[in-house]
């Protein structure tokens, strides 16, 4: 509701006091959870109507004995954590899991204000995601730096998903600049947001309701250290998205883990008909299977501009038919030395089925796709993909069950 | 190599009555999709848009108008399964309510 219930009244001159970084002493004895301010309160305490406890709530929630928080600095606000610009061993393991999907959605941090090197009262702000991933690949770009960073509640989702959603937005960063208590910490009233978190914030708004300007930065994070030598101006090609080989590379291991479950059902059903199969079904047909898979969730999208074509699922029918293709060819054709006619068609008619649904879901993980474009793509690519695969099914089950 | 998507799709609309020539269209737009020309926002590159809804949501006169959504088949399909409306919620399972 109304936005500037939370926390704070912006006291800011209390005092412009002197700020210093305090080294944490190693292993401090118990009481490590949530150390700073009075209570333990996690931090789900908020809309706190009453003012009084309010005050007593910590800017951010932190664990002293986590790795990468190397100090903290006194402000006017409070203690606020000061983090390292030089990821851990734990911190590149960490981006390691999470691309193979493991712990992915629990990978965050606590929102609230993080210090780089020794901030004062004038320097920048940058905000960003609390996703562990962002937070990192932002952080390790600071060297030498000394910035703020408020990290806004994005329940551990990526810049540029969370403003799709509408958590990376006006509402959040509102309420956390007040939560944050910004205002006693820096003495300027500028915030430099991510490029990509502008779908969903509204910048005139958040000057409407906080008073702070927001200026959009850059697109990536490697870019942020120029943006803001250069009095805040962003080059044109720190302006747009790229979709690199490397970037989507990076992403293929998670299309892999996608199509787990559905794997696993298709080899349930064909160890059931194995047991009255003719012909049962076997180690040829698993690679078949994994072949177009991976024509699907890692040959496409790493091919992906040099294909020919726009929709993803026509890319991916063509590297799929490739594949039915090549394997024909590699169990010398059809005929009395290779397979069966059932078994080749049908192999024709579904693999590339196979690819150009898990081409189509790449969709979702690029970066240029539109919700109109891919809607017109389903529209065909579904139809055409059930009016292969149900004959090519029947081609291959006929192929295994009758005798002809 | 430059990615190109669907062409004439996407629902991109500006109103040059009511632009101002602010450029904030141009600062957000991650896809180059507008220039400035003779004190207005002009759309170089309609193709190119990917519906994110940044420029229609920054524009403080209100000139742009565009239907966001998510550019992802999968949340579509569950969109059409579950009939909700399609959004990024992959592997959501995630319930931490949401303050306020």
């Amino acid at each position: 509701m109304e936005n500037k219930s939370c926390c704070t009244s912006g006291n800011a001159r209390l005092n412009t006091g002197d700020r210093k970084s305090v080294k944490i002493r190693p292993r401090l004895k118990a009481a490590n959870k949530n150390c700073t301010g009075v209570s333990g309160q996690k931090d789900n305490t908020c809309c706190c109507g009453g003012s009084d406890n309010c005050s007593s709530e910590p800017v951010t929630n932190y664990d002293r004995n986590i790795p990468w928080i190397t100090g903290e600095i006194e402000t006017a606000a409070g203690k606020i954590p000061q983090v390292a610009t030089r990821l851990l061993r734990s911190d590149i393991l960490g981006a390691w899991k999470v691309r193979w999907g493991i712990g992915r959605m629990n990978y965050k941090i606590n929102p609230g204000v993080y210090a780089v090197g020794i901030p004062d009262r004038a320097s920048p702000v940058l905000v960003t995601a609390n996703y562990k991933l962002t937070f990192d690949a932002l952080r390790k770009e600071l060297s030498g730096m000394n910035v703020w960073i408020l990290v806004l509640d994005t329940k551990g989702i990526n810049v540029w998903c969370a403003a799709g959603k509408g958590t990376f937005g006006t509402r959040e960063l509102v309420n956390r600049i007040s939560r944050a208590r910004l205002r006693e910490i820096v003495e300027h009233k500028t915030l430099i947001l991510p490029q990509l978190g502008a779908p969903g914030v509204s910048a005139h708004e958040v000057t409407k309701q906080t008073g702070f300007k927001v200026v959009y930065g850059t697109v990536r994070a490697k870019d942020i250290r120029s943006f803001i030598n250069s009095e805040m101006k962003a080059t044109e090609e720190m302006r747009q998205v790229r979709f690199t080989v490397y970037d989507r590379l990076v992403l293929t291991p998670m299309e892999l883990v996608g199509t787990f479950k559905i794997s696993m059902l298709i080899f349930g059903i064909l160890f059931l008909i194995n047991l009255v199969a003719r012909k049962p079904f076997g180690v040829m047909d698993f690679c078949a299977y994994a072949g177009a898979v991976a024509a699907g969730c890692v040959i496409t999208p790493i091919l992906l501009p040099w294909i020919p074509g726009r929709a993803f699922a026509w890319k991916g029918w063509q590297a799929g038919l490739l594949w039915a293709i090549a394997l024909n060819f590699l169990n010398g054709w059809i005929g009395p030395e290779g397979l069966s006619l059932l078994r080749g068609v049908g192999y024709l008619l579904v693999l590339p089925s196979i690819s150009a649904y898990y081409a189509m879901n790449f969709t979702g993980s690029s970066t240029y796709t539109s919700f109109s474009g891919v809607l017109k793509e389903m529209r065909l690519a579904i139809p055409a993909i059930i009016l292969s695969l149900i004959p090519g099914i029947g081609l291959l089950l006929a192929d295994s069950l009758i005798r002809f | 190599m430059r990615h190109r998507y669907l062409k004439n799709v996407a629902t991109l609309k500006l109103d040059e009555e009511k632009c101002k020539g602010c450029g904030k269209c141009i600062e957000v737009c991650p896809h180059k999709v507008f220039a400035l020309r003779a004190d207005k926002a002009e759309i170089m590159d309609r193709d190119g848009c990917m519906e994110c809804g940044a420029c229609a949501g920054n524009c403080p006169f209100g000139a742009l108008e565009v239907k966001p959504g998510v550019g992802c088949a999968a949340a579509i399909i569950m969109g059409w399964l579950t009939g909700s409306e399609p959004s990024c919620d992959c592997s959501s399972g995630d319930s931490s309510s949401g303050c306020c």
